[in-house]
């Protein structure tokens, strides 16, 4: 007789489900073009959704429904942080929409289903919960990079995307079934004490590199990084913002619920491959992040190379190293906004401002936006003072704490060749002359916003204690 | 009066405040962010005297403060400074407050953020001189490129892009392997705490690539020949306040990192290496005097000769390990190497920060750094000339000014390691002499060369005025140097103690 389960303990994913459901109703009898009811309304859902988050399950470590859902301090902490992430690119991406007639119920919608697709793998504890939250995730960011319908560079990165991502759902599937196969159970605390009792037989390895394709596509890890660069071009950039910052928490989710609580007991086995994404990730990133022109792209290289980033803190394995890798990808997460709201400053009605050349002068132009960019840069490089360089810090101290010295030290020269193009843009923003003087158009809450993110940036470069032991308390 | 003050705190953030409120007030008005500047300037350097005042030569660390900062990995916000430390915040609030005075009416582009890159450079270097926390000091070492990286981007001269992007990349490249070997001397010490990461007793081959990675970050500072290439073109890009501030206190930082970790953490890789140390001294000392000879553009001649007078402060903290295997360590010889190397960083500060001011006030009114655009210049400007002749003497190494106390006391020590040593470092004398007299003879001395010349204006009061007081410490520090000595002398005991210790 299976036990009732217990609602209260699903509450956020819940509230967040139904709130999705209400506001996409409710959207069709709103008047007027605005869509700030709607705004609002999913940031209230998101506030909601992060107190119930943390009274509800912080501190408790507790499963249900069948053993399929978990509740524990990681989930709190990448639910948190994602649906920070997530208002934060609802707020950046009104102006945008609004110029170009996209203001639409739908965006928060699909962003809000999402969230929840982004909660469900945080706090799966079954093969199915996870796949199912990555499916309901992938779908809606399939129709958010194809947002814009007018546009056809939007529809053929969706098309890529979707195909591909189609393709990894199923080899991630495919793999699935092996571990089924092999253990008879989806339930993954039962999957690891199947591994660890006979973790050697060759149908886990098998299930396991299908697995860890799948979620290596999700990060966009070399060699299954071909979607992110026409992604981030192609999207409309607050979609871009939303693909490459609260997703990128997911992935990470997936990858510790899966292959760090199920199939920890094959950590020799996985340690290897993951160290070998990382680095290609690190070396195809940055090289080709250095030739880019279009800045999105380049963005979108510059997320290849941090996952590698993050790939090397999972590949220490410790405590300490999921530790510092959640961290990465939070801060990460934080400062790609930031540069992404840039772009977003730059553009005007039927003008991107994406590419690298449309920041020329922007120290001249608009000093206060250089100055956020100029923070986001040295951030991403890793400079001390902001948030980026606690992040490598981190990452680096877990890799020599486990004896992988020349790993780190591998990882770090890659970061001075990240310092190349890095410094390109901060070069045309701050040295070169102006070629377009029209004034920057944002309101006064865009810059507010934006003011909070490279503070947050800073901030957390000089304080970066409680946020660090947040992120080491969901695995300790 | 200042005791129980977080002075050392207030050094350090009270510049970068300075800097932030500079940048707040932007583009209001250009008088009063210099004077805004200028006030924060004068009194960091007045709040930085106590430093002098309160200081007891044999108290080991002093105006210590220590908070938790990252408790979860053991690093401390700790401050604290001996005598090797103080001196060099006390030159940086000084120089610091020269190049605001220095660049008053001839920068014109953005003002604010011009000084507001220099304020908050002074925090940054000041927090690198006082940090006892592995961590606190890489943040500020690291940190300090950014305000450097736009001075040099937007102030700078033609080429000033490539300058600074070189300049960038290369002192990164050099200083993230340091952070390898911080996080592992972590590792090995359990703490970030500087002072706890000497005596490990790490075997020498691990010791040795730590020394390696130190060195890949404090040469490429310094610079030491073969990695000196970026300093030139900084320096000739840079404008007058960038080469002042990279010339007396960047340079010095790099020479400081040799002092406080490469020398007591792997003591026995820097006995191993210090031949090497002394043959890369000795290349910059006698090669690079040579190349400084037949330089055209007068910012890269003293750009030379400063890459050459720091060759004079390595040569002093390497040359310790022969001089010590000769004449044993109880003899002072070594001590005394290793404080004209110290004596000299703080006179090089002085002299360069002077010779790098004097082209400035040259290429404020020409606008070309080209020697053979010069000629005659006594003529129009004789007390221009006074002061300029003055400090090439000290630059050159002249008997009572700064710049002969610390090359005398590194060559003479020398002579306990080894004949050639000394022979080969006493030859800067001369080629020291020979391109800065012969540089001043075609500068200064002869008949008018054009027009230009002829229609110079002399110092005004404040250019005068910056150039005195400089005058007065070169010529204080050469005729009496003893306050600095003794005051540096217990601390680089301390670290000889340490390196004997093993």
């Amino acid at each position: 007789m299976p036990m009732m389960p217990d609602f209260s303990l699903a509450m956020p994913e819940i509230w967040v489900g139904v709130m999705a459901c209400v506001i996409l109703m409710m959207d069709l009898f709103i008047p007027g073009r605005d869509r700030v009811i709607t705004m609002w309304l999913s940031l209230f859902t998101l506030a909601v959704a992060a107190w119930l988050t943390i009274r509800q399950q912080w501190g408790v470590e507790a499963v249900t429904f069948g053993e399929s859902y978990i509740a524990d301090n990681l989930a709190v902490v990448l639910k948190v942080s994602i649906y920070a992430m997530t208002a934060l690119a609802f707020l950046y991406a009104q102006r945008y929409l609004k110029q170009r007639g996209l203001l639409q119920g739908e965006f928060f919608v699909l962003g809000l289903f999402g969230v929840l697709g982004m909660m469900v793998i945080s706090s799966a504890h079954s093969l199915l919960t996870a796949y199912i939250g990555l499916e309901l995730l992938a779908l809606c960011q399939y129709a958010l990079v194809a947002y814009n319908r007018n546009s056809q560079l939007a529809g053929e990165a969706a098309m890529k995307y979707f195909v591909l991502g189609a393709l990894s759902s199923g080899i991630l599937l495919y793999g699935m079934s092996m571990i089924y196969g092999a253990t008879a159970t989806l339930e993954l605390a039962a999957i690891a004490e199947a591994a660890a009792r006979s973790g050697d037989n060759i149908l886990y390895v098998f299930g396991l590199v299908f697995m860890l394709v799948g979620v290596a596509f999700k990060f966009g890890a070399v060699p299954f990084h071909m979607w992110v660069p026409d992604v981030y071009e192609g999207a409309p950039t607050p979609v871009a913002l939303y693909i490459g910052t609260a997703p990128k928490i997911a992935a990470l989710a997936l990858f510790l619920r899966l292959l760090a609580e199920g199939l920890g007991a094959l950590q020799e086995h996985w340690q290897l491959m993951v160290a070998i994404l990382a680095v290609l990730s690190l070396i195809i990133g940055n090289l080709f992040a250095i030739v880019q022109s279009n800045f999105k792209r380049l963005l979108g290289y510059s997320t290849v190379s941090h996952i590698g980033f993050v790939l090397l803190g999972l590949v220490a394995g410790s405590e300490q190293g999921f530790g510092a890798a959640l961290f990465y990808v939070v801060t990460y997460a934080i400062t790609a906004a930031g540069a992404f709201a840039i772009i977003i400053l730059l553009s005007r009605e039927g003008f991107e401002g994406d590419r690298l050349d449309d920041l020329k002068g922007l120290f001249r132009r608009d000093g206060w936006a250089a100055l956020a960019l100029l923070l986001m840069m040295f951030s991403m490089t890793g400079i001390p003072g902001t948030v980026g360089f606690y992040a490598k810090l981190l990452v680096i101290k877990a890799l020599i704490d486990v004896g992988m010295v020349w790993l780190a030290v591998f990882a770090i020269v890659f970061a001075v060749i990240s310092a190349f193009y890095y410094l390109k843009v901060l070069k045309i923003a701050f040295f070169d002359p102006v070629e377009d003087n029209s004034a920057l158009q944002a309101s006064g809450g865009f810059r507010l916003i934006l003011t909070g993110n490279a503070l947050a940036v800073l901030l957390l470069g000089i304080f970066p204690g409680s946020l660090m032991a947040v992120c080491l308390a969901a695995f300790g | 009066m200042f005791e129980g003050w977080p002075l050392l705190s207030v050094l350090v953030w009270l510049p970068i405040a300075g800097g932030v409120a500079l940048l707040a007030i932007g583009r209001q008005s250009a008088v009063l962010t210099r004077w805004l500047a200028l006030v924060f300037a004068a009194l960091t350097f007045l709040l930085s005297l106590p430093l002098w005042t309160g200081f007891d030569p044999h108290g080991g660390m002093q105006f210590v403060e220590r908070v938790p900062w990252i408790p979860v990995f053991g690093i401390e916000y700790a401050l604290g400074v001996d005598g090797i430390a103080m001196p060099l915040i006390i030159l940086t609030t000084f120089s610091t407050l020269i190049v605001v005075l220095a660049g008053w009416d001839t920068i014109t582009d953005k003002p604010s953020a011009y000084y507001a890159c220099f304020l908050i450079m002074e925090g940054i270097m000041n927090g690198v001189f006082a940090a006892m926390d592995a961590i606190l000091f890489y943040v500020f070492w690291e940190a300090m490129l950014v305000p450097m990286f736009l001075i040099i981007g937007i102030w700078g001269g033609e080429n000033r892009i490539y300058a600074t992007i070189k300049f960038f990349l290369y002192t990164f490249l050099g200083s993230v392997l340091m952070l390898v070997a911080l996080v592992y001397l972590r590792f090995q010490a359990d703490s970030f705490a500087i002072a706890d990461m000497y005596g490990l007793g790490l075997p020498l081959s691990v010791q040795t690539l730590i020394f390696l990675a130190f060195l890949a970050a404090f040469a490429v500072k310094v610079p030491m020949w073969p990695v000196h290439t970026w300093l030139p073109d900084a320096h000739v890009e840079a404008p007058t306040g960038g080469s002042v501030i990279l010339a007396a206190i960047m340079l010095k930082i790099g020479a400081y990192g040799f002092l406080r970790f490469s020398l007591p953490i792997a003591p026995d890789a820097s006995l191993k290496l210090s031949g090497l140390l002394i043959a890369l001294s000795l290349i910059a000392v006698v090669y690079i005097g040579l190349v400084a000879l037949v330089q055209k553009d007068m910012k890269k001649l003293i750009a030379y000769s400063s890459i050459a007078h720091m060759g004079f402060v390595t040569l002093g903290f390497f040359v310790i390990f022969p001089i010590m295997a000769n004449v044993g360590f109880s003899d002072g010889g070594a001590l005394l190497a290793m404080q004209g190397g110290m004596v000299q960083m703080v006179a090089h500060g002085f002299v360069s920060a002077a010779m790098f001011l004097c082209v400035g006030v040259l290429y404020d009114r020409m606008h070309t750094r080209q020697i053979e655009a010069y000629g005659g210049v006594v003529n129009t400007m004789p007390m221009f000339a006074a002061f300029f002749v003055l400090f090439a003497m000290a630059n050159s190494g002249l008997p009572g000014t700064a710049g002969f106390v610390g090359e005398f006391m590194v060559i003479l020590s020398s002579f306990k390691a080894s004949f050639w040593y000394s022979l080969l470092a006493a030859t800067a004398l001369i080629t020291g002499a020979a391109y800065t007299l012969w540089m001043i003879k075609r500068v200064v001395f002869g008949a008018v060369a054009n027009e230009q010349v002829a229609a110079l204006d002399d110092l005004n009061k404040r250019e005068f005025f910056v150039l005195l007081v400089l005058a007065i410490a070169v010529v204080g520090l050469g005729v009496y140097p003893a306050p600095l000595v003794e005051v540096i002398e217990p601390s680089l005991q301390r670290v000889l103690d340490v390196v004997t210790a093993r």
